[in-house]
């Protein structure tokens, strides 16, 4: 089962659509609920990246019976050190996102918290591609 | 699928059922169906609340209900009933004049099911306080909204607080007030008179619970008639002593922010089944705010709004609002020679560990679930997508997954049919016995006073 969805870069109104379907096809597969939320906060979070420091990306679903394989791309500024992103507290988010109540520097950290596989690609002012694995 | 053994209170009525499809349209959790021109509810999804039995253009789903005479078998006949049922009555009617009315049906004694409300606060709050994990506490007042987050969202039933309900306490304390009168326990009849089906099933099969507590179950509409017939305005007898243990926040409790009012800065109250659906999707994905607390109803306007209920939600808020003015806050009520006999009702009102009961998996075995999948998605892409409901079910999306499941067929959908006519592949004659098994020969016969409901205010 392949599934896309494309993300608006600045809407955050419309981010966790993608998530939300998602979550209602792997209820419909009978995945462990404790699972579900896994991915589902992982996505979600990968979702708002994209929405908070891109311009614009896709979201391609891959779901087989044991696990579902996560392809989040973006148009954007790209991430210039990969590491320090992923540490707790970092971010460079700007004052507006902050006041939106994100920003707080724990997606990427909470990202790697609940998928059993990640892998970051990055190119500085071309995009990111985030890669994640989750087993059933 | 397993079928759960719960109990649902609602029933279709085959002979007034026009087969329209209204009920399915407005059920949240796609529960029903339109098969043989009737309508079909599912006992696994339905969540007992009662949006279909307000959306029946035709009357035909109702709430079973028991029969009112057993209340004779006893000698102690007691009324338990919300205090949100004193709220539609006409303000004319004073509190005792309606309390006469009871007694005057039969009942012996009648007791609001709020009172001590402060014994059924403390257990919660101390439910929350050691059980810190599980935040935010899900309040499980609402029957239909814990039924709602067993099958829809699994993971979240570990946030349910394990305590019982107002008709639960109301009932121990009832029995125990009888008791000092000297009652036995098997004299005592309790009667509890229910704003909702989703009461109904609660008492009947209670969520982690063995039995019901009580001896029968009146519907509120029901009760309401019989009162009115009965009532009258001239000075009645002071009953003030049944009441001597309600409180301004038990009146209020079943109100909206009845509950969250007492659980802090950090609570928060929803009304109505639609709200609560999309917020209890954001709280899934842990899209929302740090929470303590959350009251969820599936009225709107809670139990004022309850499907059971007679006359306007908002009057009756109203007036439950100035009655409760007229009453002590709670904690000032905790030192009454009642509510400290009572100390071990609070024991009482323990609940089990509320389990999940998922019911939206395609097939039991993941495999089989992920095939069908594949193919419902590959049958939508034939559907028009214009989610008509000629077929019997919701939407298209739920019409391609009955297909999988081999509960429907690619020829339920019209617009399919008439594309394969135009084609030539069925024959006319075929097409429309096609569309007859599926909503009955009556459909096709003229008659003046079938049509569907008109929209309100045309
Ligand atoms: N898709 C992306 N494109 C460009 N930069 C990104 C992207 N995702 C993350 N980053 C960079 O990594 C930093 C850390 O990301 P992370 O998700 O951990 O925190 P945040 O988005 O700033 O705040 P929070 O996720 O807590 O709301 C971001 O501030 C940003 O600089
Ligand atoms: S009571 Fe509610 S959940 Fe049950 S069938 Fe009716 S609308 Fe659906
Ligand atoms: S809000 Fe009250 S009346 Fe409505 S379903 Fe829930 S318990 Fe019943
Ligand atoms: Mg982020």
């Amino acid at each position: 089962m392949n599934l896309e969805f494309q993300i608006e870069g600045g809407n955050f109104s419309r981010a966790g659509h993608a998530s939300s379907e998602i979550k209602k096809m792997l209820k419909q597969l009978g995945v462990d609920s404790r699972c579900i939320k896994n991915i589902v906060i992982a996505m979600y979070e990968a979702e708002v990246n994209v929405v908070a420091h891109a311009f614009e990306g896709l979201i391609q679903v891959h779901i087989e019976s044991d696990k579902i394989t996560t392809v989040i791309s973006d148009k954007g500024p790209g991430i210039a050190d990969v590491d320090l992103a992923m540490q707790e507290g970092y971010s460079t988010a700007s004052k507006k996102v902050r006041e939106m109540g994100f920003g707080a520097g724990m997606g990427l950290p909470n990202i790697k918290k609940n998928t059993d596989e990640l892998t970051i690609e990055s190119t500085v002012n071309k995009g990111t591609t985030v890669k994640m694995v989750n087993h059933f | 699928m397993v079928t759960a053994k719960t109990y649902h209170a609602l029933t279709v009525d085959e002979k007034k059922c026009i087969g329209c499809i209204h009920c399915m349209k407005a059920c949240p959790t796609e529960a029903i169906r339109v098969v043989g021109g009737l309508a079909e509810i599912s006992k696994e999804r339905c969540v007992d609340c009662g949006h279909c039995m307000r959306a029946c253009p035709a009357k035909a789903i109702y709430v079973e209900q028991d029969d009112l005479k057993i209340s004779q078998t006893f000698k102690y006949r007691v009324a338990l009933f919300p205090a949100v049922m004193i709220g539609q009555f006409p303000e004319k009617y004073t509190e005792n004049q309606i309390y006469a009315a009871l007694l005057k049906i039969g009942f012996t004694h009648a007791f609001e099911v709020e009172q001590p409300i402060g014994i059924l606060k403390d257990s919660m709050k101390q439910y929350c306080k050691t059980s810190p994990n599980n935040k935010p506490h899900i309040s499980s007042f609402c029957p239909a909204i814990v039924r709602l987050i067993q099958i829809r969202y699994p993971s979240l039933t570990e946030n349910l607080i394990q305590r019982k309900s107002p008709h639960d306490l109301g009932a121990h304390f009832a029995i125990n007030e009888l008791k000092k009168q000297g009652a036995k326990e098997d004299e005592i009849g309790l009667f509890y008179i229910t704003p909702c089906n989703a009461k109904i099933s609660s008492v009947k099969s209670p969520v982690g619970e063995k039995e019901s507590i009580a001896d029968g179950i009146i519907n509120m509409n029901d009760l309401y008639n019989r009162v009115m017939q009965v009532i009258n305005d001239k000075e009645a007898e002071d009953t003030s002593h049944l009441r001597e243990n309600l409180s301004r926040d038990g009146i209020l409790w079943s109100l909206t922010r009845g509950e969250s009012i007492h659980f802090g800065e950090r609570s928060m109250a929803i009304d109505g089944i639609h709200n609560v659906i999309k917020f209890l999707e954001r709280l899934e994905n842990e899209e929302v705010p740090e929470i303590d607390f959350l009251e969820l109803r599936a009225c709107d306007q809670s139990c004022a709004g309850g499907i059971l209920m007679t006359g306007n939600r908002f009057l009756t808020v109203t007036r439950l609002e100035r009655r409760a003015k007229r009453y002590p806050q709670a904690w000032k009520l905790k030192d009454s020679e009642a509510i400290k006999g009572s100390k071990e009702i609070k024991q009482k009102l323990i609940a089990d560990k509320i389990t999940p009961k998922p019911a939206f998996s395609l097939d039991k075995d993941r495999v089989r679930a992920l095939e069908k999948m594949n193919r419902a998605q590959r049958i939508i892409c034939f559907l028009p997508g214009v989610d008509c409901g000629a077929c019997g079910a919701p939407n298209c999306q739920a019409l391609a997954e009955d297909m999988v499941n081999g509960k429907a067929k690619m020829s339920d959908c019209v617009f399919l049919q008439q594309m394969w006519e135009d084609e030539g592949k069925i024959s006319t004659t075929k097409a429309f016995r096609n569309v007859e098994k599926k909503w009955g020969e009556k459909r096709f016969q003229a008659d003046c006073n079938k049509r569907g409901k008109r929209n309100e205010g045309f």
